[in-house]
């Protein structure tokens, strides 16, 4: 089985965010980057695929450089090798914009099975894999958390609100976006990391990909969020404050 | 005819409450634009969801009807609103933000040469639609370019279900045409995971673990505080994801959600798929080490400061309160 995992790199969840003077977007310089919690997902089981069924697991990622570290991780936990669609506006593009990009990177190459995460921590629109399906003419599903190869294709395992699931039947080539929490993810080894260095990385710019970048959705400023509740800040060292909490809470908020 | 459509979504037979509070969105959308809102519902059988939408302050309810729609399919549902938009010219397709919407509605658009603005919070002159961006730490405002329907879906909780105003409207219906070989993926019955032992959902006093525990040999200082509480242990998904506690002890739009008197979330940031889940909770208490976690902003009480020093400090002051 042939599998491509669209990964993305995101700032580090813990990264203090300043607002860029423009106020169109986040302060870049000096943010650390990781990769999305949800693709980390969607590579281990595209890695388990493989180590079951064979085949071979191809991380597609489109950004600027600074992605390099992210798909040397990718490589390095067991992925053969990479696609960079080397992207400098990919923040002024739409889902759209972006699912186009990694569709005319897909295409050529004939997947038998496309992976993304569920959604990007940083934007968190959800899109792109459903986007990406429709583009490519490919049946899809969402939230997975388990996916089983059948003779006829896909039986996969579908996350629904409050605790239900539902399994679905699907014939290949299909995309399939994955939810985080179905699988236990791996760690790069010394070896894995050694090996990352010499897999292929084919860059290919997103001009050769020659797709619409003009956006649909426009991100027209960002701000911080009002507070929806007064908050009271309770000061002071860990004791103080957790005894000047229980004091509230028993006699200001009367739930204790 | 142009104007505001909202797509209904059902629950256990009737309208789902995240649809009624869909409506409410289209009303808002409407008092600013002076467009019409319409509704449609889609199955196979859909007299009595669509009265109970047409009991509503409405244009026109249209049924979309076919045998093909009983079960939702991604292909199914996106055939038949594809050709209904297509016959129906629309300025604003809102749909509920729910899990079934984000598994079509991103079709749907692109479908259309259009882009879901997805997951919005607020509708402001413009109009301008507000979603949150960074895990909840910033909000960003965009708005619909180029010509073709704006597709918008409404986060849970955003506008208030009991605000949508009731009504008449007229009802009739739509028959889109499909095959079911353009049907593609084939959907079984939902069904439960493991047993749910563990009612949070009725629990008055609940202690919440998040990222911020660090590692699971850190989850007793969790337990010991919520043992002295008397409160049950519940998590964020991401510490049920690393199975450091079970699955059902997850709490947000994935696992329980929850209305206690009293709620102590402790290192847990505060991503909205955790914040609609405890939602009803009277007072809500947050603990972090980041003063910009967007867990403070719902809560009534907060204590910035470590984890390891301020959940045993807690458990020792809950405990000479209860002598």
């Amino acid at each position: 089985m042939k599998i491509i995992v669209a990964i993305k790199q995101v700032p580090e969840r813990d990264a203090q965010i300043r607002i860029d003077a423009a106020g169109k977007w986040i302060e870049e310089s000096g943010l650390q980057y990781a990769l999305n919690e949800s693709d980390a997902y969607a590579l281990e089981e595209a890695l388990q695929l493989k180590e079951k069924h064979g085949g071979e697991v191809v991380v597609l990622t489109a950004g600027p450089e600074r992605v390099g570290p992210t798909i040397r991780e990718a490589l390095a936990k067991g992925a053969d090798r990479a696609i960079h669609i080397d992207c400098a506006d990919l923040g002024s593009r739409d889902a759209l914009g972006v699912a186009r990009l990694l569709a005319a990177a897909v295409k050529p190459e004939n997947p038998d099975l496309i992976l993304t995460g569920l959604q990007s921590d940083d934007l968190g629109q959800g899109q792109t894999g459903v986007i990406l399906a429709e583009l490519l003419g490919l049946p899809h599903s969402s939230l997975i958390l388990h996916v089983d190869k059948t003779d006829s294709g896909l039986t996969v395992k579908r996350e629904l609100e409050e605790g239900w699931f539902q399994s679905i039947e699907l014939p290949t080539p299909a995309v399939l976006t994955i939810q985080s929490g179905g699988n236990k993810l791996r760690y790069a080894t010394l070896m894995g990391i050694k090996r990352a260095k010499t897999k292929e990385v084919r860059t290919v710019s997103a001009a050769e990909l020659a797709s619409d970048a003009t956006p649909v959705a426009v991100l027209e400023r960002v701000a911080l969020p009002q507070k929806q509740k007064s908050t009271q800040m309770i000061p002071g060292n860990p004791k103080e404050a957790a005894a000047a909490l229980v004091e509230k809470l028993k006699f200001e908020a009367r739930v204790l | 005819m142009s104007g505001i459509w909202v797509v209904i979504e059902e629950r256990d037979g009737h309208v789902s409450r995240a649809s009624w509070e869909a409506v409410a969105a289209g009303q808002k959308l409407a008092t600013l634009s002076g467009l019409a809102v319409n509704a449609v519902v889609l199955g196979a059988q859909t007299e009595s969801l669509a009265a109970e939408v047409a009991a509503k302050a409405l244009g026109k309810v249209v049924r979309i009807e076919h045998p093909l729609l009983a079960a939702y399919t991604a292909d199914g549902f996106t055939l038949a609103l594809q050709q209904f938009f297509a016959a129906e010219k629309s300025d604003y397709v809102l749909f509920p933000h729910t899990y079934q919407v984000r598994d079509y509605a991103p079709k749907l658009a692109t479908r259309l040469g259009q882009a879901l603005i997805g997951d919005v919070t607020a509708i402001s002159d413009g109009p301008l639609f507000t979603r949150q961006l960074m895990q909840g730490r910033l909000n960003g405002s965009y708005r619909h370019s180029g010509n073709g329907p704006c597709f918008v879906s409404v986060q849970a909780g955003a506008f208030r279900a009991d605000e949508a105003q009731p009504g008449t409207a007229a009802v009739s219906v739509f028959s889109p045409t499909i095959e079911p070989a353009q049907i593609r993926t084939r959907p079984s019955e939902r069904f439960r995971g493991a047993a749910q032992t563990v009612d949070l959902g009725s629990a008055q006093l609940i202690v919440g673990v998040g990222r911020g525990i660090k590692d699971a040999a850190n989850i007793p200082l969790a337990q010991e505080l919520a043992t002295a509480l008397g409160a049950e242990l519940g998590a964020s998904r991401p510490i049920c994801d690393n199975g450091w506690l079970a699955m059902e002890r997850q709490i947000g739009s994935s696992g329980q959600t929850i209305a206690p008197k009293l709620y102590l979330a402790l290192g847990i940031s505060g991503a909205i798929q955790h914040l609609v889940g405890i939602k009803g909770s009277q007072c809500v208490v947050a603990v972090n080490k980041d003063p910009g976690a967007p867990i403070f902003e719902a809560a009534d009480y907060g204590i910035v400061g470590d984890l390891m020093e301020v959940v045993p400090a807690l458990t020792e002051a809950v405990k000479a309160a209860r002598q």
